[in-house]
């Protein structure tokens, strides 16, 4: 199949998905007891009902269930995700705000996880019985089992507290008003804590995702034809078997993304990291359903987007994938 | 530990502060320099016309005026009215404004602008009873403003001060669009202190001086930054990292503790006599048996109040006896608390009818909590069920997932008992009458959700609205709490222990009674941070 129309064809499946994603998520929220003009007359201390019918009212809350999703559904089609109930803001302004300290604090992460993954991974799998790939297998494991929460408060206490590092929330300092490279500092300085939080999770699966598979891949044929060749150990591990250990590692990364836009929830919670997972966790609270449903549908297009760019990365590492397998 | 210049600086300051009460000026003020809040509270906007709460309460009152402001022993201060003057027969008070007050925009700050503020909280604010009486301002002159009452209106003063009532601009918000939409809500033209310089919702606010504010040489600090944060423990860390200035409205009892062991920070419990925040257990009145009086007593006799702030509030909260917090001057108290007495919880049980079962048990009933503050709320409501089952009563904790699940149940009466805690905002009638008059039963949470109905309640908190004697005013009261305390519709536990934790340089800390939700106007830095 030719790789323009593979794109296509992923791309239309990926839209249906995000509407599903859009109109299952729209129905569950609003089966939940409480409304939203609940929560703005709690936010104000109390509320008379002339004043929660006002607020149904301007929100269309008071319109059937069915009316509110064709009138949601519709602004969709026209690209605007409407207001939101809590901050009487335009959606799209809140979550363009926010898209972009997610998607570096996801990608950031992702970097890191897959980089010093694939490093402990391929060390370990050098001496498989050594005690690096123990210390490997123990890490991977305990970073897993961590609660995200736990590992970040651990890590603030003993980087900016203790050791005072790096700096505990935020993705400026608050009194900052820098721009250009000592704003690109500032806010590199601040993502190495969550970044590493994040990281921390996805770092022990590819790690140990790499290490079976070159432990695998170094058993094959061609790497001891390699080797028999005269190559050195260098280029048999990096240039040889890496390659093909790691299509298995690009199948995961692409996966886990979806993940890891869940873990960043967490993360941006901790370290008050001002991006979407943080804005869609409060949103849920406080019964925002635009917001929460324009975040989920923002995020579930950047799944789509990377699991495209997924395929299309196996597609090019793996020659026999793009033929057909011919 | 680790060794940093702000510690040092925080020692030297900490040993000039000996002696001195927390907030209380320790050298001459200094111009200057940015004070960073943070805050677990995101405003919707920063308009208090139309909008209570201390998210917007704290910004608000940075941005906004007030004709009055108060001080730390309930006493009304000049702010925007320089003098006023209440009518012999307390139907009219006379207000005069300052000449030189401007808002943001350069505009002069007019009685027009005053009547329209009024007139806009009247018609938008939750707090109906603020301004019910004022039938009408009238504007003689450009810097004069008389408040016609219907009744005398003896909590008027108080409403006219601090986040209750900001002096907005007419020519900004009387432009026809609904001015609890409007947009200037989040971006506002203000009065106060200091302008609006950014406002990332959610995130963060940022307030700059105003160079032409009417008080000569104020405010001292050059910047507010109010920051949201919505970890607790993420805020003590910051605090104690040195990276915020100032917690207020902090209420966690092992950040209490941590914080209390950082040197380079002070605190102070003062500045909460205002907003009066009450920790309380609520019953619905309205079906059995919680509709008999003697079971609600029982119920308050098998709940020790002492255990719940020693052991799960770790001693930083308070006893509370009443409706009206214990720091107001018109607590009663003579109210008599409900010390733990099982053997009185039993044989009131016994006495209502209600013997225990085979199992021990004499009834079941549920308790609900609000989500999201676990020591105060959710701790508690485990609690008094391991307590009860002691008199026989089993108790189901019902959790909430989120607020609105929580609201939906209390206000439409769905519930047996429930954890709240509801600020007094005050003056009682601003935030007390709500909880217990018979007119205010509705199906809107944080009115009289317990379904408390009492004729001589009702005609007391009439007579005491418009009282305008205040020895006769602090006797109405005082029966009021004592005909509350005896019938239990409430369950008192504790005042909501709010700490103000600040860098320990700084100095005029907000101690009135509205504490943070008062002009900053007075903070300043006694050395470089």
């Amino acid at each position: 199949m030719g790789t323009t129309r593979y794109i296509l064809r992923r791309l239309v499946y990926g839209l249906v998905l995000m509407v599903g994603v859009v109109v299952l998520n729209f129905i569950l929220i609003h089966a939940a007891p409480g409304d939203p003009a609940e929560v703005i007359a709690g936010e104000m201390g109390g509320a008379t009902e002339e004043m929660l019918a006002q607020i149904r009212a301007r929100y269309g809350l008071d319109q059937p269930l069915p009316v509110q999703l064709w009138i949601y559904l519709s602004s969709i089609a026209r690209f605007d995700l409407g207001m939101s109930y809590y901050f009487d803001r335009p959606v799209a302004e809140l979550i363009g705000q926010r898209i972009w300290p997610t998607v570096l604090l996801v990608l950031t992460a992702q970097l890191i996880a897959i980089v010093l993954g694939v490093v402990m991974g391929v060390l370990a799998s050098r001496r498989p019985n050594g005690p690096f790939s123990g210390f490997v297998s123990v890490f991977s494991t305990v970073g897993y089992a961590a609660p995200v929460f736990w590992t970040g408060l651990m890590l603030i206490i003993l980087f900016s507290v203790i050791v005072p590092l790096f700096p505990v929330e935020g993705m400026t300092s608050a009194r900052f008003r820098g721009t250009g490279l000592a704003y690109a500092l500032n806010v590199a300085h601040h993502l190495v804590l969550p970044a590493f939080t994040l990281a921390i999770i996805f770092l022990a699966q590819y790690a140990r995702l790499s290490r079976a598979s070159m432990i695998e891949v170094l058993g094959a044929d061609y790497v001891r034809t390699a080797r028999a060749k005269g190559l050195g150990e260098g280029a048999v591990t990096f240039r040889h078997a890496l390659r093909n250990a790691v299509l298995p590692i690009l199948t995961v990364a692409g996966i886990q993304f979806g993940n890891l836009i869940s873990g960043a929830l967490l993360v941006e919670t901790v370290f008050n990291w001002p991006g979407m997972g943080r804005l869609a966790f409060d949103s849920v609270l406080r019964r925002d359903y635009p917001t929460l449903l324009g975040v989920l549908f923002c995020a579930s297009g950047v799944v789509v987007l990377a699991n495209l760019l997924t395929d299309l990365s196996y597609r090019l590492a793996d020659p026999r994938i793009r033929t057909g397998g011919r | 530990m680790r060794l940093t210049r702000r510690i040092l600086f925080g020692a030297v300051a900490s040993v000039m502060a000996l002696g001195t009460m927390a907030g209380a000026p320790q050298a001459e003020p200094r111009q200057g320099g940015e004070l960073v809040i943070i805050s677990t509270q995101a405003p919707r906007h920063l308009n208090p016309a139309v909008q209570s709460g201390i998210a917007t309460g704290v910004p608000g009152t940075q941005i906004f005026a007030s004709l009055l402001r108060y001080d730390g022993d309930w006493n009304p201060q000049p702010y925007l009215a320089e003098s006023w003057e209440w009518a012999d027969d307390g139907l009219s008070l006379t207000v005069r404004l300052v000449q030189n007050a401007v808002f943001h925009d350069g505009a002069p700050i007019t009685s027009s602008d005053v009547a329209f503020s009024i007139r806009t909280i009247q018609e938008n604010h939750p707090f109906q009873t603020m301004f019910a009486p004022v039938e009408d301002i009238e504007t003689p002159d450009e810097h004069t403003a008389i408040f016609r009452l219907s009744q005398p209106h003896p909590a008027l003063l108080l409403a006219l001060s601090s986040a209750l009532s900001p002096i907005i601009p007419e020519h900004v918000y009387g432009d026809g669009q609904d001015v609890a939409n409007h947009p200037a809500n989040s971006a506002p033209v203000g009065s106060g202190p200091f302008r609006l310089a950014e406002f990332r919702p959610g995130e963060q606010i940022t307030l700059e001086r105003f160079d032409d504010f009417f008080i000569d040489g104020r405010p001292y600090l050059d910047r507010i930054i109010i920051r949201i944060v919505r970890d607790p423990s993420t805020m003590v860390l910051a605090m104690e990292a040195g990276e915020a200035d100032m917690l207020p409205y902090f209420a966690e009892s092992q950040g209490i503790r941590r914080l209390q062991g950082v040197s380079a920070l002070d605190y102070t419990t003062r500045g909460y006599e205002g907003i009066g925040a009450i920790n309380w257990l609520a019953f619905n009145t309205r079906s059995a048996p919680l509709d008999d009086v003697r079971v609600r007593q029982a119920i308050a006799f098998a709940v020790d109040r002492d255990f719940i702030i020693r052991a799960l509030h770790r001693g930083t909260s308070t006893p509370q006896r009443g409706p009206i917090i214990e720091s107001s001057p018109f607590f009663n108290p003579e109210i008599e608390p409900y010390d733990l007495d099982l053997d009185r919880a039993n044989a009131l049980l016994d006495e209502a009818g209600h013997p225990a079962g085979a199992d021990g048990t004499r009834f079941s009933l549920t308790i609900d909590f609000i989500p999201g503050n676990a020591e105060q709320q959710q701790n508690v409501a485990e609690y008094i069920r391991s307590q009860l089952r002691r008199v026989g009563i089993a108790v189901d904790v019902r959790a909430a997932p989120d607020f609105p699940t929580w609201a939906g149940r209390v206000a439409q009466g769905e519930f047996d008992m429930t954890m709240d805690f509801v600020f007094n905002w005050g003056d009682p009638v601003i935030g007390v009458h709500r909880t217990y008059l018979s007119t205010n039963i509705r199906p809107v949470i944080w009115s009289n959700t317990q379904g408390y109905a009492n004729d001589q309640v009702d005609a007391i908190l009439a007579e005491a609205a418009q009282e305008p004697d205040i020895e006769r005013r602090t006797a109405l009261y005082a029966e009021f709490q004592q005909i509350i305390a005896d019938e239990v519709p409430i369950y008192f536990l504790n005042a909501v222990p709010y700490y103000t934790f600040h860098d320990a340089r700084l100095a005029n800390v907000p101690v009135s009674i509205w504490g943070p939700m008062q002009a900053m106007d007075e903070v300043y830095w006694t050395e470089d941070r």
